[in-house]
């Protein structure tokens, strides 16, 4: 029942992506209409693909690093994959194809400084400092990637909204091929990781006596979110929320065991950002609002009810 | 017939990267099936590094520990999960769960990667939910039980693994007396009644004197005493390691600790 609920909501968050739009397209010539095809299909397809992987990376970085809060984007995983992306346009070195690389490394960095930060109490990582290091690493990465875009004169970049507050304009048959080409493994390995990621949640040493290889369980974890990441960011830039704000209204329905609700997330990320994109087209037509802008509407009251609710407890 | 032997560690020693001395030295345990084996000893002499070297998570610097006559570290973590239940002194809640739901995070080492529980999975659970007194308990959500309803369904947990071995980390910690008690009776019985081997740190001097077959006494790292209760626990040892008076009373044959108290000065 919940399942057809949240497969109903998702079809018609992509029918909806592709019915709506500044152009007026009658029904019956939908499928004949090169504005649907050309267009509205594969960004529809595009905004449902990286809705769901950043959601599905929130659901497994909050079980990696303990905190209810974690999500791409809290974490500077999305600003260093935006960094990594950014640079490697401005110095032309990458083709589309091998940005999504540019930007993983960036992520990498970005997350490996972030842990590094979230290390200052001693040995044990600290969540509450990991969130404030992500939060500064990401507000830091946003200012270089600004300088660079304001800077650079790569045609590219022209668009500086577009990496800091992500877009789905860029999308196209190609971008959604690049995404069929990099999204399958991270996605595989997160599916793969859902029952010792329950483990993981009760924390790393009663996780390993439950059976779990908790470090090579981290590694993975760690670089198919990156990895999920950087593919999104590469296409459509930073956008933020999705990963925090589905994972948690999927766990109020399916609970907080990962095998339903890792895939409940991908639909339910896909589904909001299908939906964030159309509000972002429709809203202030013929002009485009950032997705990202969308979202963080939507994902800042969110977040600061949850926060109410952790630091209750 | 002697009981099988489950767990044999061989004077161990183990020392943290960067420490300037050893977190353990020359510290032997060997728990058959049936008995129940006290840690004892002041915070911070290796009661809990001696769990973590046990069981293969940390590498012993020299010496060993065997599970079932195989090298610690020899068995994978989820081979391991099966014979050795583990009920730690922390664990997080992060995410709203329900007992029953925690409990069956007992049987992960059990399940194939893809496949779902099966039925004897689910009757393992409650066999452990039961065995713990918590069974009517199984629907609740694990913030709203008391720490004593707490402990047991964690002990429930390490249960449902179906192990030869439970460890147990200060499992009474911040319990009152009736929770305390029950909490020893139940670990007690599952020696006795269900052959496992226990090993129980504790800081509850004598209530291990009275529940365990064998105490080991560690201060600094080092074996100050091991065998039973009453030859462990002689005045003269226990006020060395705990550095305070004590008197030594017996009670229905085991000797009970009673801190003195010092003048002032």
């Amino acid at each position: 029942m919940k399942w057809l609920g949240l497969g109903l909501v998702a079809v018609a968050a992509f029918l909806g992506a592709v019915v709506l739009g500044p152009a007026h397209v009658p029904l019956a010539g939908l499928a004949a209409s090169d504005i649907v095809r050309t267009l509205r299909l594969p960004r529809a397809l595009l905004a449902f693909l990286v809705g769901g992987s950043l959601a599905l990376s929130g659901a497994g970085l909050q079980a990696l690093v303990r905190n209810p809060l974690a999500d791409p984007f809290l974490l500077g995983l999305s600003g260093g994959a935006g960094l990594g992306a950014v640079v490697a346009i401005a110095l032309h070195l990458a083709s589309p194809w091998a940005l999504p690389l540019a930007a993983f490394v960036g992520a990498l960095g970005a997350t490996a400084l972030v842990y590094r930060l979230g290390l200052v109490g001693g040995a044990e990582l600290d969540p509450r400092v990991l969130i404030l290091a992500g939060v500064a690493v990401g507000a830091f990465a946003a200012a270089v990637t600004t300088a660079i875009v304001s800077l650079s004169d790569a045609a590219e970049l022209r668009n500086t909204f577009l990496w800091l507050w992500g877009g789905l304009s860029g999308a196209s048959w190609d971008t959604v091929l690049l995404l069929g080409v990099y999204l399958p493994l991270p996605l595989a390995v997160l599916f793969a990781a859902a029952r010792p990621l329950d483990l993981l949640a009760l924390g790393e040493e009663p996780a390993r006596h439950l059976g779990a290889d908790v470090e090579p369980l981290k590694r993975r974890v760690f670089l198919a979110a990156s990895l999920l990441t950087a593919a999104c960011v590469a296409v459509s830039g930073v956008i933020g929320f999705v990963g925090l704000v589905v994972p948690h209204a999927m766990r109020t329905l399916w609970g907080h065991r990962h095998r339903p609700l890792l895939p409940a997330a991908f639909l339910g990320g896909g589904a909001l950002l299908a939906l964030s994109d159309t509000v972002a087209r429709v809203a202030v037509a013929p002009r485009e609002l950032p997705v990202g802008i969308v979202t963080a509407l939507v994902g800042v009251p969110v977040f600061a009810l949850l926060l109410r609710r952790w630091t209750a407890n | 017939m002697d009981r099988e032997l489950i767990l044999d560690v061989r004077d161990v020693s183990y020392r943290y990267a960067g420490a300037g001395a050893d977190a353990l030295a020359g510290v032997s345990l060997a728990a058959r099936a049936g008995e129940v084996h006290a840690v004892l000893g002041p915070n911070g002499s290796g009661k809990t590094t001696l769990v973590r070297v046990a069981l293969g998570v940390l590498a012993a610097s020299t010496g060993g520990s065997a599970i079932l006559g195989r090298p610690a570290s020899a068995w994978s973590r989820r081979e391991l999960a099966r014979l050795v239940g583990v009920v730690t002194q922390r664990e997080e809640n992060l995410f709203p769960q329900r007992v029953r739901e925690t409990v069956l995070l007992g049987r992960y080492a059990r399940l194939s990667l893809w496949g779902a529980e099966r039925p004897e999975d689910r009757a393992a659970v409650t066999r452990a939910l039961e065995r713990c007194d918590v069974l009517p308990l199984a629907d609740r959500w694990i913030w709203a039980l008391s720490g004593g309803e707490y402990q047991r369904v964690r002990l429930a947990r390490a249960l449902a693994q179906e192990p030869r071995l439970l460890v147990l980390d200060e499992p009474t910690a911040s319990l009152d007396v009736r929770h305390e008690m029950e909490l020893f009776q139940l670990v007690r019985a599952l020696a006795d009644r269900d052959g496992l081997a226990v090993v129980l740190i504790t800081h509850h001097v004598n209530l291990a004197a009275r529940f365990a077959d064998r105490v080991l006494l560690l201060s600094g790292g080092r074996p100050a005493g091991h065998g039973t209760p009453g030859d462990v626990l002689t005045r003269e040892t226990v006020e060395r390691v705990f550095a305070w008076p004590v008197s030594i009373a017996p009670f229905e044959g085991r000797p009970q600790v009673i801190p003195l108290r010092k003048d002032p000065s």
